[in-house]
């Protein structure tokens, strides 16, 4: 090739290489603006509220469309503790399915269990929210609130979180859903880290007579926890942020209740139930607010969560 | 058909609808309450069938509805909850009723029939104030006597997102109990003092058919669809009375429409024998001072239409045309109200 063609085809090269370069940089940049941009609107719109409540905002309980007085402790800790339950219930279900498939399943029953456990994740979250109600809110109302209340409701301590009647919907009721709709996502990140962790290692761990459960314990969850964190990250900002399930079996009610049995709120339930028609401008600022906190609680986690994974691997040295 | 033609023939057809769209001309937009869109929407595909005129009807709640028109991106609004004569007066609007329906207290108690359970203003309201929370409270045991009702915890259903029906409902009992005026009043939500909600006139609904021993309150449509037990009311007469279309119909007849500025008429707790004591109307909202004059006339066209054409429809549904009476004032209204630019009436 003569010099001047290369060069031509080189300077091409070159334009198209910058050319892609800041395309990607500005796909970059936009979702950056973009999320800055959320913010501030949420901010400028939660203006009157905050200009209105201050601080007391976050630790009233009343939430009075009718004298507009709004506090968010209730949707504040509504969503606390269902994202709570559910994490506590989910992470080890999940650990125990993913153990199950990378470990101990027979080869055949691996890939159709998977699956399933994807398919899981597909549903559409309103079919958990109907299905919670319609199906598994009445059978738990009929066979286990009834044994809660009257084997743990008496107990000190614990005791208050179970009193109350036996209503099938609930803070409780919305933490369980929650679990099963996170169940899937925390299970087949968990799965797909299990897979990848060397066989030479797990090997050289039984073949030191380590049992099953010594090699997870020992060997593949050390190896695997940022992914295993990361996994329930993900399964807990699906929680904190869910709407359309949490609607339909929390109970909606602005209440702030001892009791896990009784009706409770979140803050994305009552976004979702009360945005369309709230009327003045305080309501809707009160709630755009709830929106912020929301944003808030979610960043707050997220970093605590990179904390913590940080200080983890610091305290390894300089592995992983 | 080889791939271009069918893609042609398809593409044509499309054309050739949207051509059709285009000869009727005007489109009237409105947004706004729930409550009424079934029967809006079926009003509305009548009516295109008869005159071409296509209405697009958005049930985005009565808050948008208002929120809507005054930014003038809607013909008309449309509210379960009238503005008052002032709220109007400072955004430029007029006001009317379209067409009426009731609340019902629905139950769910085992070995209560429908209509059998009798209710009064007062204890309705202590039962939602958290104040009776057994169904053998003395309260009811003294208005049902003969009814066997066992000591159970009330659950109160209540609704969880703003709703024209709460504010009928809340509007009923702050008329009837002082201390619910007092402590919660009424609006389109308020803060409840008791009970679990649920979204939408179906949320509540199933809520109630679900959670035993408890007590809610709905549409009538949603009470007689879902076959839900209703409880009798006392009304303003001291009569007790059930909920369905004669009822609703003699509270909408005893209103004194005529002295109400606006159409800032509530029908709840009104005089007379037959009332049922929780009746409202849902409303219309337009600017009074109209830029487009022939959508502004078109949207009167077929308000007037479906006060005319529409009560078989409306009843079907299960809601309450309005009372000629009542037409004839409204139809006064728009004549003195609605105007162009220049001050000249839009309706003749």
């Amino acid at each position: 090739m003569p010099t001047f063609l290369r060069e031509v085809h080189m300077k091409r090269h070159n334009l198209l290489d910058i050319l892609f370069r800041n395309v990607t940089r500005l796909s970059a940049f936009a979702v950056l603006l973009l999320l800055v941009a959320i913010i501030v609107s949420l901010i400028i719109g939660s203006l009157p509220s905050i200009k209105t409540f201050n601080f007391r905002f976050f630790t009233s309980a009343e939430w009075d469309p009718v004298t507009n007085e709004f506090g968010a402790l209730v949707p504040i800790v509504g969503t606390l503790v269902t994202s709570g339950i559910a994490l506590l219930i989910a992470i080890p279900v999940s650990f125990g399915i993913a153990l199950f498939l990378t470990e101990l399943s027979p080869r055949w029953l691996r890939r159709p269990l998977g699956i399933a456990i994807e398919l899981l994740a597909g549903i559409p979250s309103i079919i958990y929210g109907m299905w919670g109600l319609f199906v598994f809110a009445p059978l738990f109302a009929d066979y286990v609130q009834p044994w809660l209340i009257e084997k743990l409701g008496p107990l000190p301590v614990f005791g208050p979180l179970f009193q109350g009647i036996p209503m099938g919907i609930g803070v409780l009721t919305a933490g369980i859903i929650l679990a099963i709709m996170v169940i899937p996502f925390i299970a087949s990140v968990m799965r797909d880290v299990f897979e990848v962790v060397p066989t030479l290692l797990k090997e050289s761990a039984y073949g030191l007579g380590a049992t099953t459960w010594e090699v997870m314990w020992h060997v593949v969850l050390p190896y695997t926890k940022i992914g295993v964190a990361g996994g329930i990250m993900l399964g807990l900002g699906r929680a904190l942020g869910e709407t359309m399930a949490v609607t339909f079996v929390i109970g909606n009610a602005h209440k702030l209740s001892a009791s896990l049995l009784m009706p409770g709120n979140s803050i994305s339930s009552a976004l979702a139930n009360e945005f369309n028609e709230a009327v003045g401008e305080l309501y809707t600022s009160a709630l755009v607010e709830l929106g912020l906190i929301l944003f808030l609680i979610t960043f707050i986690v997220l970093s605590l969560a990179r904390y913590m994974l940080y200080m983890l691997t610091k305290r390894e040295g300089s592995t992983t | 058909m080889t791939k271009l033609n069918r893609f042609l023939y398809i593409f044509g057809l499309a054309a050739s609808v949207s051509l059709t769209v285009n000869a009727s001309a005007v489109n009237l937009t409105g947004a706004g309450a729930t409550f009424p869109y079934p029967i809006y929407a079926k009003w509305a595909d009548t009516y295109k069938t008869q005159t071409g005129i296509s209405l697009n009807y958005q049930s985005i709640g009565s808050g948008g509805g208002i929120k809507q028109i005054i930014a003038k991106t809607v013909d008309f609004g449309a509210s379960d909850m009238p503005l008052k004569p002032e709220e109007l007066e400072k955004n430029g609007l007029m006001q009317f009723p379209a067409v009426m329906g009731g609340v019902v207290p629905v139950i769910n108690v085992t070995g209560v029939a429908a209509g059998q359970l009798k209710l009064d203003g007062k204890v309705l309201a202590d039962i939602f104030l958290g104040k009776i929370t057994k169904w053998n409270d003395p309260a009811l045991m003294a208005l049902n006597a003969g009814t066997k009702l066992p000591n159970e915890t009330i659950t109160v259903v209540h609704r969880s997102d703003g709703s024209g029906t709460t504010f009928i409902f809340t509007n009923y009992l702050s008329k009837v109990s002082p201390e619910w005026k007092s402590a919660v009043g009424e609006g389109t939500a308020v803060s409840w003092k008791a009970g679990t909600g649920g979204k939408g006139n179906e949320g509540v609904a199933s809520y109630v058919q679900r959670i035993k021993n408890s007590i809610g309150y709905v549409e009538y449509a949603y009470a007689l669809q879902n076959k839900m037990t209703y409880a009798q009311l006392k009304n303003h007469d001291g009569q007790f009375v059930k909920p369905d279309d004669s009822s609703f119909k003699a509270a909408a007849t005893n209103a004194d429409w005529e002295k109400a500025p606006g159409f800032y008429e509530l029908l709840t707790n009104e005089p007379g024998k037959e009332s049922w004591p929780i009746t409202g109307a849902t409303f219309i909202l337009m600017h009074k001072t109209q830029d487009k004059l022939e959508t502004a006339k078109e949207v009167l066209k077929f308000f007037d239409w479906a006060y005319i054409n529409g009560g078989k429809t409306a009843e079907a549904l299960d809601y309450v045309p309005m009372p000629e009476k009542v037409q004839k004032l409204v139809r006064a209204a728009w004549k003195s109200q609605v105007k162009d630019s220049k001050g000249t009436a839009i309706w003749k």
